[in-house]
């Protein structure tokens, strides 16, 4: 077979074109090269967009947070919409001095960022972006990428560790602390949608929605969004960075390009967290006339995932930063009982279910099951909200009995 | 093709490059003058007392203990969700008690107060 531009063009379109070049250089290379140079170019060029992706990531991030919030964001730096604004500060920062802390860590304090960024462009290895176009179909996709995000805390932890400095030491604790809870919420949401699909793969799980899991598993959903959003790091849950009370926290210390990887790894993970969201909840490339033209899953994909995006900031722009206490009890003594409760109900209605039920028919019935767990866990909430609420207060406005209602375990176990 | 793990290997490699060129390139281009006040490490203010590699809260090593239960906990489950159009109802029954067990220590855990944040 030899090159044809305009066979090459269509190859484009219809997403075959690695196909087709293995065809066209079957004759001229040994197979094993023809694959590496194949997987070279998908690598290189999924990283690139990645990288250049976050450019404006930020840029949509600051314009939309400034728009809830009331203000303008960036407005002077490539036109009226600062279009150029993160590409300046890119530029910015790259002449800008490394300084390392006297008494740092060297190995660790300069390995951190590399290992952050390292580990949130290697998850894009199993997002399916349409049909066929994967970097590997993983059969054990989703828990490959839940090993590769936990990869981050060390990295969270080496940055602090390494710093030489208190408040960057605090951040990492926070870290390990939030970012190691909150996994567990998310490991047992995502293993309802596995049930559902009966496979790890990410393109199976895709395939397999022909409902889209959000409408058969909202609940499951909504917990995996709490605790992505948590293990991202980004507000209402930024603990780890909260600039007004340990400063930066984990990378205080980190200047110039260094500090910019952090910032990339940062948004990196939270557009994957969106990219993953819409591959497990939201049908990921599926959409109409997928069959036909495959680049329209392409386009599908994107779509969702910058409204997902969008959703993330929204929400990062609305609430304010939560209290380390209150992060950790919402996700021990919420998150982690209803998501247990969750994957063990649905894997019994799922197997009551039965196997030739109609599709719709089926979801409806989780979804009625899933809304009322949450609601029902909600109304527990509620009515312990209510209690603390109702705590009659003595003359210093101190609860009378603040000691029985706030920490029933913890004075136990101080008159043991 | 090249085998999965093969392909994860070659990106592995390939995505050092993204934040290795950025940061060896600005390292080229940017001023160093380093002098002792600058190294000092970031503080409000005074400069930090003590030594800054202080003990670990022991709260936090709690908190990590729970997740390890948890977290082998959620490592059986997966194979189990993984192959659960081949399962019958009495496998689930016997996940449903294994995740009972598990739900038992975390509710000992809740009321002996490992969870709350003194």
């Amino acid at each position: 077979m030899t090159f044809n531009i305009l066979e090459f063009l269509q190859s484009i379109v219809s997403l075959e074109v690695f196909d087709y070049l293995r065809d066209v250089w079957a004759g001229d290379m040994p197979a094993w090269l023809i694959e590496v140079i194949l997987d070279v170019v998908g690598i290189l060029s999924v990283s690139t967009f990645m990288l250049l992706v976050v450019l404006y990531l930020i840029w949509i991030e600051r314009k939309v947070a400034a728009r809830i919030q009331d203000r303008i964001g960036p407005n002077r730096v490539g036109g009226r919409f600062g279009l150029l604004q993160t590409v300046a500060d890119a530029l910015k920062l790259l002449t800008k001095e490394h300084i390392t802390p006297a008494g740092a860590d060297k190995v660790a304090f300069n390995l951190a960022p590399l290992i952050i960024v390292v580990a949130a462009l290697l998850v894009w290895a199993v997002i399916p972006f349409a049909p066929g176009v994967i970097g590997t179909d993983l059969n054990i996709g989703v828990f490959y990428i839940l090993a590769i995000t936990s990869v981050s805390i060390v990295s969270l932890l080496l940055a602090g560790w390494g710093s030489n400095n208190k408040y960057a030491l605090l951040g990492a604790f926070r870290a390990v602390a939030q970012l190691v809870s909150y996994e567990i919420p998310m490991v047992l949401a995502l293993l309802v949608p596995i049930i559902l699909a009966s496979s790890m793969s990410m393109q199976t799980i895709v395939e397999s929605q022909s409902v889209w899991n959000i409408i058969v598993v909202p609940t499951s959903a909504l917990i995996f969004l709490t605790a992505a959003m948590a293990e991202m790091g980004r507000a209402p849950f930024d603990l780890i960075e909260a600039e007004s009370e340990i400063i930066a926290g984990f990378h205080v210390e980190y200047s110039g390009m260094k500090f910019a990887m952090f910032m990339l790894a940062e948004f990196i993970s939270a557009f994957f967290m969106a990219a993953l969201f819409v591959t497990i909840y939201l049908g990921g490339w599926r959409g109409p006339g997928v069959a036909e033209f495959p680049l329209l899953g392409l386009l599908y994909f994107f779509i969702k995932t910058f409204a997902m995006f969008m959703v993330i900031v929204w929400v990062r722009a609305t609430f304010p930063r939560v209290r380390i206490d209150q992060l950790l009890d919402f996700n021990w003594k919420f998150l982690v009982p209803l998501s247990l409760v969750l994957v063990l109900t649905v894997a019994i209605v799922e197997k009551a279910l039965p196997v030739d039920l109609n599709v719709w028919v089926r979801a409806l019935i989780h979804a009625a099951v899933n809304l009322l767990l949450l609601f029902g866990a909600l109304e527990l909430v509620r009515r312990y909200a209510r209690k603390l609420r109702s705590v009659k207060l003595d003359e210093a406005g101190t609860p009378r009995d603040a000691a029985e209602t706030h920490r029933p375990a913890a004075t136990a176990q101080a008159t043991d | 093709m090249l085998s999965d793990w093969q392909f994860i290997g070659l990106f592995m490699a390939l995505a050092v490059v993204f934040p290795g060129v950025p940061i060896i390139l600005s390292r080229l281009i940017s001023p160093s003058k380093p002098n002792p006040i600058k190294q000092q490490t970031y503080e409000c203010g005074v400069e930090t007392v003590g030594d800054t590699w202080v003990q670990f809260k022991v709260q936090y090593y709690i908190f990590a203990l729970i997740f390890v239960i948890f977290d082998i906990e959620a490592v059986f489950l997966f194979p189990i969700a993984a192959a659960f159009d081949q399962l019958a109802l009495f496998a689930i029954i016997e996940v449903v008690i294994f995740v009972a067990i598990l739900a038992l220590g975390l509710a000992y855990a809740w009321r002996n107060g490992a969870l709350e944040w003194i």
